[in-house]
């Protein structure tokens, strides 16, 4: 009797131990039968709880919001989330409080304050693709730009592929902090993986400056500023090939400053960056050969349709043949847009050209190139266009390519166009290339505006 | 000697251009001429204003011209549409704008759209495949009385709030431009009242604040989906629906192309309006009572030629 009173009592103990015991071991051991049951009820229990706190939640919700928000204040940006609600998966712990955040309707966000109180829909704003919207938020704008590119006919100096998904662009954008906003580009390609640009602009800088700190594209004319997708060519001109170290361009790390200068008569802004002088043009044989480039670009509107746009550019760096050379380009460049207001979606012609000369050292090599170009917008979805471009070539000025362009461009939407292009190139060897040249760009995601 | 003269000149100059646009008097910046007329009925002169887009010009596609950056830099307030209407040009604006007054969160940056009444809020699931949908529900949501009165009060306190020692005239101001609309959407109503479940057509998804009010219903497009242009099987199907249900209205706004809505007519006998979505769309829409007055009866006019009802 005392015997079994103990085993009785050594079990209770036993067990007892093992209860406490349990929350801690049931991840990482098999429990007995027992305890399982007996988490099933706690299980059950929770899940109940949980259960009445969401219908509780319902039953807010349903009650009009519009005795409160008209009265909230005008906010200048979407609303601050609540915080995140643990996820629906979370082993939630014996005795805890059930969570009191409140679970976000499946795939939305708050709706912004206002809205629901002037009559808009409540509860949430649906969110592209999502389940669970709230910690996704403060998430960048991402886009990905695939640009395929085909090429047909002969060319036995500087061949392309038959075809090529030449880029994946894959962007990141979003506002830092209320000083600073940031933009990261990746650019997957049949060579590898690289940052094309990844920068950070502080736009508030006191005395008028914006500045930017990153890699990032030289602000060196027109062409070289831009990325491919935006381009309205499936090649470079090419003085770019020639002069400016390839498509690519000048494209290299550090920091850019630039000033707009206030005047009556038209905007003038003054840029000046320094580069670690590491890139497609120049080289960098010892840290201190930077490279520097500085831009003055002028703008007015000539109608409320039509306006002019001028930069003049020159950039800096040391050279690849030696620590002791450096290559010098001046630039020039000139864009006359039209676009009536009224016919914005349908018409639209933008001529541009630009000028570029290479000074190299050792031998004060001069190279001269530049290119012409227009593209006319005759439908709602279509373009024609057509471009000159001719370049000596940097290392060796008296060799000159040239190259003449036809291109027809169709827009199926915004997100994506289908583009061709017959080119004419003679090369200095005394070759000539007739190719026909097209691409497709599409877009996902969400991909910030450019820059004008 | 000559060169340093000509430089102490030209720097002289750009000072004193600079001093010259640092006035007192409060300048704000609308994105729209909407947003323009209204912030002008809530401060009258005690603010400068001036607008980007102009009302005869598809919101969505305005260009991003650094003309815009200059009239940025000096914005003490920026009035925007929101919901992603601005999102293709807006924003590098404000980047490159070097005033941080107007940066998005900011004190000086209103988002209008905050306290008005939207429409078109999608549920479900939504991707581009629908077309250019706003994710954040329609942005044309100016185009209703009540919305103009949100917004004027949403003006109101943001201009009290920089502007303390004007607070008094903007609430007075707004009380006023309150009563006028009231009295204004009153008459509209009347006149709308007879038309009130008349089946219309529309160019775009401009409208849905405006039918909202008068009672209008838009039961089809000329644009298969927002931002798609028309396609001829979308047109087929429209005729069909339109002498189906014996529409004989086609709303237009004056950015887009009439050749489709033309054709759509001829074949449905309706008829073609252009309205203006925004003040400045027409000569004669300068204000907001205007843009009202003018779209109203217009309409009228066509409702009444075509007999559609």
């Amino acid at each position: 009797m005392l015997q079994s009173f103990r085993v009785n009592q050594v079990i209770r103990l036993f067990v007892a131990a093992l209860c406490l015991a349990m929350p801690a071991s049931a991840q990482s051991q098999a429990p007995s039968s027992q305890t399982t049951a007996d988490l099933r009820a706690e299980l059950e229990r929770l899940q109940q709880a949980v259960k009445a706190l969401e219908e509780k939640v319902a039953a807010l919700e349903q009650q009009p919001a519009a005795a409160a928000a008209p009265t909230t204040p005008p906010v200048a940006v979407l609303p601050t989330p609540p915080a995140v609600a643990a996820p629906p998966t979370a082993p939630a712990a014996p005795g805890a409080e059930p969570p009191t955040v409140q679970q976000p309707p499946a795939g939305g966000v708050a709706v912004p304050p206002g809205a629901a109180g002037a009559g808009g829909p409540e509860g949430s704003l649906p969110v592209y693709g999502s389940t669970s919207a709230l910690s996704k938020i403060f998430n960048p704008d991402m886009a990905v730009i695939g640009n395929f590119v085909g090429a047909a006919g002969r060319n036995d100096v500087a061949p392309l592929p038959a075809l090529r998904l030449q880029e994946a662009e894959a962007s990141f954008q979003a506002i830092v902090d209320p000083y600073a906003r940031a933009d990261f580009f990746l650019s997957a390609s049949p060579e590898g993986l690289e940052i094309e640009e990844g920068f950070i602009t502080f736009p508030t800088v006191p005395g008028g400056l914006l500045v930017k700190v990153g890699k990032m594209k030289a602000q060196f004319g027109k062409v070289n500023t831009q990325h491919s997708h935006v381009l309205p060519w499936v090649d470079v001109p090419l003085p770019m090939a020639n002069l400016l170290g390839g498509e690519e361009g000048l494209n290299d790390s550090g920091l850019s400053v630039s000033k707009l200068i206030l005047n009556p008569v038209l905007f003038l802004e003054a840029t000046g960056e320094i580069y670690q002088g590491n890139d497609h043009l120049f080289t960098s044989h010892k840290r201190g050969n930077l490279a520097y480039v500085g831009r003055l670009r002028g703008y007015r509107d000539i109608t409320e349709g039509t306006n002019l746009d001028v930069g003049t550019s020159i950039a800096y760096g040391h050279n690849d043949v030696g620590p002791g050379f450096t290559t010098t380009i001046y630039g020039l460049d000139a864009t006359v847009r039209y676009r009536p207001l009224r016919r914005a979606i349908y018409r639209r012609f933008i001529g541009r050209t630009e000028l570029f000369w290479s000074r190299r050292q050792p031998e004060q090599a001069n190279a001269f190139g530049a290119y012409v170009s227009g593209e006319y917008q005759f439908a709602q979805r279509w373009f024609a266009g057509a471009r000159y471009d001719f370049s000596d070539r940097a290392a060796d000025p008296l060799l000159q390519d040239k190259s003449g362009s036809l291109l027809l461009t169709y827009w199926p939407s915004e997100f994506s166009q289908v583009r061709g292009q017959l080119r004419r190139t003679r090369y200095a060897e005394g070759v000539d290339a007739n190719e026909l040249l097209f691409q497709f760009l599409f877009s996902i995601g969400a991909h910030g505006a450019h820059v004008f | 000697m000559k060169r340093l003269i000509i430089g102490a000149i030209a720097f002289t100059a750009i000072l004193l251009a600079d001093a010259a646009q640092a006035r007192a008097a409060l300048r704000v910046v609308a994105t729209t001429q909407d947003l323009e007329a209204i912030v002008k009925e809530v401060a009258g002169d005690k603010v400068e204003t001036e607008s980007l887009a102009k009302g005869y010009q598809d919101p969505h596609f305005v260009e991003a011209k650094p003309s815009f950056i200059l009239r940025l830099n000096k914005a003490d307030l920026l009035v925007v549409v929101g919901r992603e209407l601005e999102i293709g040009w807006l924003p590098p604006l404000i980047t490159q704008s070097r005033n941080q007054k107007i940066q998005p969160g900011a004190q000086g940056y209103l988002d209008a759209s905050l306290t008005a009444k939207i429409l078109d809020l999608p549920t479900g699931q939504i991707t581009r495949a629908m077309g250019d949908v706003h994710p954040q529900g329609n942005p044309h949501y100016w185009l209703d009385a009540d919305n103009g009165r949100r917004i004027a009060k949403a003006i109101q306190a943001k201009l009290s709030e920089l502007d303390g020692g004007n607070a008094a005239v903007y609430a007075q101001r707004e009380a006023d431009f309150e009563r006028r609309i009231a009295d204004a959407e009153q008459r509209w109503k009347t006149t709308m009242a007879p038309y009130k479940g008349l089946k219309v057509v529309t160019y775009h998804r401009s409208w849905p604040n405006f039918a909202d009010e008068f009672g209008l219903d838009v039961m089809g497009y000329v644009e298969p989906k927002p931002g798609i242009p028309p396609s001829p099987s979308h047109s087929l199907e429209l005729i069909q629906e339109m002498k189906k249900d014996n529409v004989k209205i086609i709303i237009v706004e004056p950015y887009f192309d009439p050749k489709t809505p033309n054709s759509i007519a001829a074949q449905t006998g309706a008829q073609v309006v252009t309205l203006a979505p925004s003040v400045g769309g027409e000569k004669e829409v300068t204000d907001y009572f205007k843009l009202f007055d003018y779209d109203i009866g217009k309409l009228v006019a066509a409702i009444k030629a075509t007999e559609a009802r």
